[in-house]
């Protein structure tokens, strides 16, 4: 069985709006970036094209169909799976493992500024018969669900609130986050409870861009680039999409994902063995739940390291080293993206001003958001 | 082969397929797994992931159905991932198990395709509405069955063909589907009958089109060391093809599908089949209208182009002809839950390599078959290819 590398990435955004751009646009710049990094000819030099995206999302019934020409993936092996764009990644990964395919391409995207009524898609989400009929915003539910986090494990207010102050401070140096900004810890306390016990500034705010990956086999990898990032595991779970039977304190999905990604990369001792995280962060809480279920920490434990700076930039352990979506902006189904595009400037010695010394292992986590318990982890390195 | 692993399935079910089912999406995606289990021998702890397929959200009105159907489908704390391909997606589902065996990943993969168009409410072609460019294509009001005439029309045209030559597949697969419990639109009618039915939009009249259905359907996958384990009478998924063509479906010339050549060069390719008229036995072409499934016959390189209405004429393509194609009763007769159509398709090969297909089964004692579905704006192909 082939190694897998990530031989190329692009970019654009992430930006709060982008009226010059088009969804094709978009997609087609962030492409050729990708395309012109991995040195490849897209219509000739890849096997496969994968595209991440959700109809409702797009404004389409089929969104699929319109997919192909922005990539260079006309008459050519293109799909869509419908979900996070690390998803996407877990499938290119297996498509080369088959031993019959070389080169994947792997896009996701979020034209977030082009909906209208987002809450309403989320709200869409949420079980037609027994949770729609309540009504409110969907976003109860992350409310409900960091009220329980923090009652089970004593995680306080200010250690949440923390995670946005470290977050929004590290986007500042992230060309492509959209939300840096030095914020106090005063001030996310004092923003509205928007969802009680979650405030304003908690939430990430949803913002626009495009992330592609080439993905290649190891014979490939060593013909294109002397800087590949291996990918070393990977794995994904949906615990349940039924609110009244989920764990809501942990995230039991993130669990289960980790230790199939842990297994295969031969990982026994997270904390030690891996330098540096981009975890989901949609909700600030939501970075500290799922620190504990990738087991850098005890149970409970997440609020403390936070509050003592060792995840911070500088810290012994850095997590959202890019600003995470709170710093980044909320990419929807391109969030697993932007977790995997700093993981992967990181490992590469490319992240600027905010590159973390001698980072070897990475590890990048994602999570569907509301109303989902579906996420997925992947770990990369840059040795093999 | 060497260092490439075999993939194989070994059980499948598919519940009714009809209009406005009372079961909802998560019960008919249970019925499926269950069935699926049942005649595999299998309980669901083997299955170490689960792929979905379904088409447009905008049927049931939920955003992210895979999500919302997880449980029904037996994903509960699994891998899960739905892949989406239009129509092309029930037999682009498999392909997605295949992968999930085939990378060493995992040793069993649960395939799972359900629809449930009933509850697009008065009728799912609304859903249809806004697959097109917001721009271009939209402000026009067209609808499914108005691009369809377009494609059929310039199919006819190309070929010389009348109405006759394409009406005899509505009445074959009609008829075909009278030996298969789940379905819908089974019926023993003749030429003169689909030349009388309604016009809906010509040449489109109301025989040449498959309805529109609630269903689902699901496959077992197995690595070849469990496959052995489980049963002596595996079949194996050979080869595997998919193709996309150009959003722009206005500048294409409608009366060969290219894309689907393409995703069966693919699949035959792996499935290392130079001869495919001699090599496959059965063939589930992709039929939600009549003529679709001439257009797809030809784009299997299963004949010349244009030479697929011949076949028909001639029987060829009859359950006891050289080449059966859609012994199942296809679509124009089991009905059209589109995902679950695709699967079953897939499901109705596996019992034909298996001689299980009771009533249904061919005589011609196959070995290969291949099923194929289309979909997206006359742009997909998906194509597998199954031995036993």
């Amino acid at each position: 069985m082939s190694d897998v590398a990530i031989v190329g990435v692009g970019c654009v955004g992430f930006l709060p709006i982008t009226p010059e751009l088009s969804y094709k646009e978009l997609m087609y710049e962030t492409a050729v970036k990708a395309y012109e990094d991995a040195g490849i000819n897209p219509r000739k030099d890849v096997d496969v094209f994968v595209t991440c995206a959700e109809d409702y999302l797009e404004g389409f019934s089929i969104f699929d169909e319109f997919v192909p020409d922005q990539l260079g993936a006309a008459l050519r092996h293109l799909f869509t799976v419908s979900g996070d764009g690390m998803l996407g990644l877990a499938t290119a990964y297996m498509l080369i493992k088959t031993g019959h395919f070389d080169t994947v391409v792997v896009e996701a995207h979020s034209k977030a500024s082009d909906i209208l009524t987002y809450m309403d898609i989320v709200q869409f989400g949420l079980d037609p018969i027994f949770n729609r009929p309540l009504g409110g915003h969907p976003y109860y539910v992350a409310g409900m669900e960091m009220n329980r986090y923090m009652h089970d494990t004593g995680t306080t207010p200010e250690q949440c609130a923390q995670v946005v102050v470290k977050n929004r401070k590290n986007a500042i140096s992230n060309p492509y986050a959209a939300y840096g900004a030095n914020v106090t810890t005063d001030q996310v306390l004092c923003s509205d409870a928007c969802f009680f016990p979650l405030k304003k500034l908690e939430i990430s705010k949803p913002a626009d861009g495009c992330v592609v990956m080439v993905l290649a086999s190891e014979n490939i990898t060593r013909k294109l680039t002397d800087n590949p990032v291996w990918v070393k595991g990977v794995g994904w779970c949906t615990e349940t999409p039924n609110l009244e039977t989920r764990d809501w304190s942990r995230a039991v999905y993130t669990e289960i994902a980790a230790e199939m990604a842990y297994k295969s990369a031969k990982i026994s001792n997270p904390w030690k063995e891996i330098d540096f995280a981009e975890i989901h962060d949609l909700f600030a809480y939501k970075e500290l739940q799922h620190m504990e279920a990738l087991k850098f920490c005890n149970y409970g434990q997440a609020g403390k390291l936070v509050e003592d700076g060792i995840t911070a930039l500088d810290g012994e352990f850095p997590i959202n080293p890019s600003g995470g979506l709170l710093g980044m902006g909320y990419g929807l189904e391109a969030s697993g993206m932007q977790k995997l595009l700093e993981v992967v400037l990181q490992l590469r010695g490319e992240a600027g001003s905010r590159q973390i010394p001698e980072a070897e292992v990475g590890l990048a986590q994602t999570w569907r958001g509301i109303p989902t318990a579906t996420g997925a982890v992947a770990i990369l390195s840059n040795s093999e | 082969m060497f260092g490439k692993k075999r993939v194989a399935i070994v059980g499948a079910g598919v519940t009714l397929f009809r209009r406005n089912i009372k079961e909802t999406g998560k019960e008919l995606s249970y019925e499926a797994v269950k069935m699926a289990l049942n005649t595999a021998g299998m309980e669901l702890k083997d299955m170490q992931s689960v792929v979905m397929g379904s088409a447009p959200d905008a049927f049931d009105g939920v955003h992210m159905k895979g999500e919302y159907l997880a449980d029904g489908a037996g994903a509960h704390c699994k891998p899960y991932t739905r892949v989406f391909v239009g129509g092309g997606t029930g037999v682009f589902t498999p392909l997605a198990g295949w992968w999930h065996v085939a990378s060493g990943q995992f040793d069993t993969c649960l395939v799972v395709c359900e629809e449930k168009m009933s509850s697009c409410y008065p009728h799912p072609q609304f859903a249809f509405t806004t697959i097109f460019d917001p721009i271009l294509e939209r402000p026009v009001g067209m609808n499914l069955i108005w691009i369809f005439a377009l494609e059929m029309n310039r199919y006819m045209h190309k070929h010389n063909l009348k109405k006759e030559d394409i009406a005899l597949v509505s009445v074959k697969n009609k008829r075909n589907a009278l030996d298969n419990p789940i379905a819908q639109l089974a019926a023993e009618i003749t030429v003169e009958d689909v030349l009388k039915s309604e016009i809906m939009a010509w040449p489109v009249q109301r025989l040449d089109v498959s309805p529109t259905s609630d269903g689902a359907a699901a496959l077992i996958l197995a690595s070849e060391d469990v496959a052995k384990e489980v049963t002596d009478n595996p079949v194996w998924i050979d080869g595997v093809g998919w193709c996309i063509d150009s959003t722009q479906w206005t500048n294409r010339d409608l009366y060969y599908p290219d894309y689907v050549e393409y995703a069966a060069r693919m699949a035959y390719k792996m499935a290392g089949i130079r001869n495919p008229p001699k090599e496959i036995d059965v063939a589930e072409p992709y039929d939600p209208f009549d003529y679709k499934e001439l257009h797809h016959i030809e784009g299997l390189l299963l004949c010349k182009k244009g030479e697929a209405p011949k076949l028909t004429r001639e029987g060829v393509t009859q359950r006891d002809g050289d080449l059966p194609t859609c012994p199942s009763g296809g679509l124009l007769g089991c009905g059209n839950p589109i995902a679950a159509a695709g699967l079953m398709k897939v499901s109705e090969i596996f019992w034909q390599l298996r001689g299980e297909a009771g009533k249904r089964q061919v005589p011609c004692d196959p070995r290969t078959g291949v099923a194929q579905a289309w979909g997206d704006l006359m742009q997909y192909g998906s194509v597998i290819v199954l031995r036993r």
